[in-house]
Formats: structure tokens, sequence, C-alpha cells
């Protein structure tokens, strides 16, 4: 006699393993409930896949990669695996007339892996922008909602920084910052004399030992992974949690491709493609977490199409895919000639900012709406391939003189970032391309993109101030190297800054939102959709840290509904 | 008892996490890899190069550039010494790009030599060779003679990759006088900088 045997139901099923996904799965176990977890990459392990402390001689292509296709791409061959801003075989379109560009990582803890680890909060003004300058759309919810949920992630994850009483800048619960660099001092003085606010950057990195993680050692090195945990990364920080209660299924390569629909209205089982098989799967369970990026989560969505949802899953309102934003980012740079007599001394620090320029305009009138921070960086980091093509190209020459003159130059520079909140508009959004499917069949999405006159402006007047600051410090101006018809004033092509959010917005009308103020979809109950395509607006505050608490809340709601019997109700 | 590389490497990363416990940095066995992953390249090295892309002149002329463009000098060893001519063949023999500006450019470089004096630019006199560089090595040539303009291409991208393979190397990085990539328990901060 053969025994049929029932597939497996579990309570939550969990598609993305970044900083939604790992935030979910920690909570959601932890809180009893059984988890399967979807990630279309593989596993990552630290011991044999980061570069920590590799030097660029140890390796044939110096860091350069095959064919020297890393010399001027973020994902350079020292960072941290499987991110990139193409993947073969998973093509994404810009629509003519529109450039974006999409940064994924297919690997357990996602994006996490590879982020710059900025951990702001959303200031009260920014869930409200409506009601304070009329443009756009305020939040279903507010800064006190997700004040509680930021404490918890701060934490838990760990976030050095300071008390510093900045309206646009709220203080959090900081672990202490690390002492400033050289080129962090002279900016600090030069901001202080023209009156800008300078202050410790807020990092999701360990100053102290924290929850069973070493302190950071200070070798500069975040972005190729960190093999003591002692940054975030939801695969080292977030995974192992929800894995010790032993009610996590981890399943890898595994490409979500439609979430299907009982006749009920709620999802039952998603669809996934095994990629080492190239089968289709499907796991079955109460309620779901689309947790797979902003445009990602978006794709699933609207490519889970059935008679009683059309358009797409959770898409009555038509707004999956509309409202994209990105975050305005426009770079500048100094050199600065008091650093050619600094002695040779350790610049590594952590990998990141130790200071940074929160918004400080906030109490003024100004060309344009809303705000932007801005990073810095440069000086004596470790040498990298590239890192002489401007000076090679300026000095011309050659011989012991254009040695001499990058010895000279070496460590001079410091680099401006400015990260603003851009409006979103109508012309930018994603959709499905009607022609192109991936290698696994799925269709892809096709960007369609144009950047506001507010975000212009905001990208102007990043261009003046980081002039002020280097001047006001004795150094000279380096503008944009990217300034032309198709990025005035260096404004960077959308997607670049790897802030995608706002493709399936919360709302309290069903009519112009996909999900309420818990993440959970207004057409489908057992569906929340807890990654960046729930943000309303997009202040200039890296996403990851709203992410999280965003999540942990809608998981806590979750975890309630559950504990009512109400789990898919 | 031998130990492996690779054993180093993970008892490193065991410990860096006991670290929490027990308060310890592994610096001695950071730098107890380090110079076992120098060992292992060093034995790796000691066959003659064999060049994976360009031919043997090429290689040739390609070494006496990288030299002539970075040099030894009284602070440190060169270009050559540095492994910049086998880096740029590296990346050569991957990308069809970089074989039209860097295969092509020396055949250009040759060529022109050919033309100029009469003999390939390594068979070239000194003040030949110094003379044909000190045209291509500067953008204002090509306005002067627009027949410059593949030479002076070719030339700048070669510099940059002579920079890449000198600037990466251990003699570079010392030369650079670039100190990190260690273990810290506190990060020191910054010495007094002068002001401009």
């Amino acid at each position: 006699m053969q025994v049929k045997r029932t597939p497996k139901t579990y309570d939550v099923c969990i598609i993305g393993s970044g900083a939604a996904g790992g935030t979910a799965a920690k909570v959601l176990t932890e809180g009893g409930l059984s988890v399967a977890l979807l990630e279309a990459g593989p596993p990552v392990i630290p011991d044999r896949d980061y570069k920590e402390h590799v030097w660029p001689y140890d390796l044939p292509h110096r860091g350069a990669d095959i064919g020297g296709r890393a010399r001027h791409e973020l994902n350079d061959e020292f960072m941290a695996p499987n991110g990139a801003w193409e993947i073969d075989g998973e093509p994404y379109v810009s629509a003519p007339g529109s450039k974006f560009r999409w940064f994924r990582s297919r690997i357990v803890g996602g994006r996490t892996n590879h982020w710059g680890r900025i951990a702001l909060r959303m200031a009260p003004v920014d869930f409200k922008v409506r009601s304070h300058d009329g443009m756009g759309d305020d939040w279903p919810i507010g800064y006190d909602d997700v004040a509680p949920y930021y404490d918890k992630v701060e934490s838990y994850i760990g976030v050095f920084g300071t008390k510093e009483n900045i309206p646009s800048a709220p203080d959090g619960i900081f672990l202490p910052p690390p002492k400033p660099r050289c080129t962090e001092t002279i900016i600090k003085k030069s901001c202080d004399r023209l009156n800008i606010l300078c202050i410790p950057s807020r990092l999701a990195i360990l100053t102290k030992p924290l929850n069973g993680r070493p302190a950071c050692h200070y070798c500069a090195q975040c972005g190729r992974g960190c093999k003591t945990a002692s940054n975030f990364s939801s695969s080292q920080v977030m995974i192992p949690p929800a894995e010790k209660t032993g009610r996590l299924t981890m399943i890898t390569g595994a490409m979500a491709r439609e979430l299907v629909v009982g006749k009920d209205g709620k999802v039952t089982a998603v669809s996934y493609i095994d990629k080492a098989t190239r089968e289709e799967r499907r796991v079955n369970a109460r309620a779901f977490i689309v947790a797979a990026s902003a445009c990602e989560s978006a794709r699933l969505l609207l490519n889970s199409r059935s008679t009683l949802f059309p358009d797409g899953l959770a898409n009555s309102s038509g707004v999956v895919g509309r409202h994209l934003m990105d975050t305005v980012g426009s770079d500048a740079g100094g050199y600065f000639p008091q650093l050619e007599r600094m002695p040779a001394h350790n610049h590594d620090g952590v990998g990141g900012m130790h200071m940074y320029l929160p918004w400080w305009k906030f109490d003024r009138k100004n060309d344009f709406l809303r705000g932007y921070h801005t990073e810095f960086g440069g000086g004596r980091g470790m040498p990298g391939v590239g890192d002489f093509d401007e000076l090679c190209d300026q000095y011309e020459g050659y011989g012991a003189s254009l040695k001499r003159e990058c010895r000279k130059k070496y460590g001079t520079y410091i680099g401006f970032a400015g990260r603003g909140e851009m409006i979103p508009n109508e012309n930018c959004y994603c959709e499905i391309d009607p022609g192109v499917v991936d290698q696994w069949g799925i269709p892809v999405l096709r960007f369609h993109w144009k950047w506001g006159d507010n975000e212009l402006k905001m990208a102007k007047d990043m261009q003046e101030m980081y002039r002020a600051i280097v001047e006001a410090a004795g150094g000279v101006f380096i503008p944009s190297t990217q300034v032309d018809v198709a990025h005035p004033y260096g404004i960077a092509d959308g997607g670049v800054i790897i802030h995608e959010v706002g493709t399936a917005r919360m709302g309290n009308q069903p009519t112009t939102s996909a999900l309420n103020g818990y993440c959970q979809a207004h057409d489908v109950k057992n569906l929340f959709v807890t990654d960046g395509a729930c943000f309303v607006t997009n202040a200039d505050k890296n996403p990851t840290l709203t992410i999280m608490a965003l999540t942990w809340r809608a998981c806590d709601y979750l975890l309630d509904q559950a504990k009512k019997g109400n789990l898919g109700a | 008892m031998t130990i492996s590389r690779r054993d180093i490497l993970k008892s490193l990363s065991i410990t860096a996490v006991a670290g929490s416990v027990l308060r310890v940095i592994p610096l001695e066995a950071a730098e107890y890899a380090h110079r076992m992953v120098k060992a292992e390249k060093a034995a790796a090295e000691t066959h003659a190069y064999s060049p994976k892309f360009f031919s043997a002149h090429a290689f040739k002329t390609l070494q006496s550039l990288c030299n002539t463009i970075i040099p030894a000098d009284e602070d440190s060893k060169g270009a050559v010494e540095a492994g910049a001519p086998e880096f740029i063949d590296l990346l050569t023999s991957e990308n069809k790009d970089y074989q039209l500006t860097l295969g092509g450019g020396l055949m250009w470089l040759d060529n022109t030599c050919v033309d100029r004096y009469e003999k390939p630019y390594l068979d070239c006199a000194p003040e030949q060779q110094k003379e044909i560089l000190d045209l291509i090595a500067y953008r204002k040539s090509f306005k002067k003679d627009p027949s410059l303009g593949q030479g002076v291409e070719f030339f700048s991208f070669l510099r940059r990759l002579t920079a890449d393979g000198f600037f990466t190397s251990e003699i570079g990085i010392d030369y650079l006088g670039y100190v990190g990539n260690t273990y810290l328990q506190e990060f020191p901060g910054c010495p007094p900088v002068p002001e401009p």
C-alpha cells in the first residue's frame, strides 16, 4: 500500500534572506513559529568566501578581477561574494530614454553582505512629509510607532554613534564611536567654521562586544565580509539565532516565481525554481512574508496573476511597481595639501566613515524640499587598482618623478557623497517587460526613470556645499567627474545608490496603497511585504535600519495574530 | 607536524571569534598566515615566466616600458620587480579590449620606431626611445601631430596599468607608506594634522 504524504505546511514562508527576511526569520522562529526561508543564492561561508585581510598582491588579479572588469565597478574582487550589477542569465531592462541600474545580491544575507552599514533612523517629520510641505504622501504610521523597533534593532545588532539632539537625525541606542581619522578632523574643523553639522557617524559595526559577537578590529574591510561578525550582516547576525531555534528550514538556490492563491483569495504556496535541478517546487505555508528587495518583491507580486488577481497579487490599487524611488546621489572631492605632510600611520578604522554630515538646513527655507546627508571618506587607505588613474592622467609623463608624485599625493584626497531624499514621480516605476524572461523562464522587470526638478536642485546644492567645505579647509575642490547632459550637477543614474524603495507602498487607503501600516496586503491578509517596497517616502536616511524595524514590527503583529489563532486568517 | 595555510587561516578566524571571551587579538597568527602566503607564492615563482598573451618580443618591450614608467630609484625597486608586466599580461589575456589597446599599441610603437629610426623600439638607442616616449607620454603631442593619437592612447592606458601593478605590490605598498590591514583593539585616531 502506498502512503500519500501530505506536504508539510509551514506557519510562515519568507522569501528573501536579507535585512527584512533575516529579521523576520529571527523574530518569527523565536516567537515559536515554523518558518521556511527561501533564498535565490547559495549559503555564505565566511571562512571560505570572505577576503578579509587579503593583500592585493595575494591575488593574481590584484583586485581587478578577470580581464580587469572590477577596476571601476563597486563589485570589486575583494567584495563579499555574489553581489553584482549584472547577473548572467538574469537580465533586467531599462525602457528607452531611461537608465536604471539594479544591484542584486544572490546569497544568504542578500545585500546586507555588501551594504555600507550606515544605520540612520528616519526623523518624525520624514513620516509626515505631505503634512509638512504638501508634496508626496504621509506614511500611515509615525515615528512613535517605529521608535520602539528602532530600539530593538539597534540593541540587538549594535550601532555606534552619539546623542546629538538633532531634529533631522534622531538619536538611537548607541555604542561609543571610534576616534576620527585625519581626514575627518580636517572636515570637522571646516564644517565648524561654516556652521555645518558634522557628527560621529552611525554604523552597524561593534565598537564593544555585543550579544556574543566580538568588537571590531579596525581593518576597514567591512565590505569584504567580516569573519568575526563584528559588523552587521543578516547571514551572520539574524540567521544564526533563527537556526538555533530548530524551527527554521533554509532553502537556498530557490528562485521564487509565483505566489499561488487558493479559492479563498489567500496565498497557499510559493512556486520556486530549484536552481540546481531547474525543477519547479512548492512550499506551503499559512502566511507569507515577501522580502526579496523592493523591485524583486514587486516583480514577484506582478508575476503572480490569477483570475482573482488579474493585475498581480496585492495590486487592486495598481500601485505595485509604482512610486519607485532611489536616493539622490551626487559626488565631489577635494585635494588637501596638508595631508601630504602627514607621517605614515594607520588610517584604517572601521569599514566606513567615522563622521558624517546630517541634514543641517532643516530650520530654513531652501531652493528645494526635503534634505540630504553627506558621507565622506578618503586618506591613506589600502592602495588598490585604479587608485592612481586620475593622477597618472593629470601628471602624465613617466619615470621617477611620476613615481614620487604618486607617493606625494597618496592619501591626500577626500571624497564627498551627497545622499538626498527623492520625491516619487509618475515617470519612475518598474513593470514586467512583455517580451523578456530570465533563464528560469520568469518574466523580468523593465525600469522607467526620470529625476524631477527637486532632485536636480538638491544635487546642485550638494556640489556648492562641498566646494565651500573643501575651500574652507584649504583644499582644492574637485567637482563631480560625471557632469553631463544626462547627469546635471553629477546626479547619479537611478538605482546607483542602491536604495530602491516604494514599489508596494503602505497606506490607509486600499485604493492608493498595497499594504497597511503593518506591511500586510490590503487585498490578501496572509501576505506581508516588509522590505523597502513598503516605503511611502525615501528620506535621506539609508533604508536598511528602517526595513529591519518595520519587519520586526510586522512580525510582532503577525505573532500576535498567531496567538489569537488568526495566522493565515 | 606540518600546518597548512588553510589551517592557519581557519584557526585565525576561530580565535578571533573566541576573542570576545578571551580578549585576545591573534596578531601573531595573522602575521604567520601572511608569511606563509608569501612563502607559497615565492615557491610558485621559481620557474621563468612564460607570457599568457604577449609574444616573447612584445613582453620584453612591455617589461622595458613598465621599467621606464615606474623605475627603481634610491627609495625602492620598480614596476618590473613588483610584477607589473605579469599582472598586465594576465589581464590582457582575458580581455579583448586590452588586447587591442596594448597588443596593438606595442605593434604601433614598433612600427612607428621603424618609420622614424628604422628599428623596433627595443633596438633603438636610449635617446631615440626617450624621444618617442616624450611624445606619446603627453596629450598635447596629439594636438601638434594627430598621427601620434594612437600612441598617446596606448601609453596613457599602459601608465595606468603599470601604476596598478606597482602600487598594489608589496614593494609599491611599502613605498607609499600604507600602514594597516591588521588587528587593533582600539583605533588610535589621527596624529596632529599640520595647518595648510
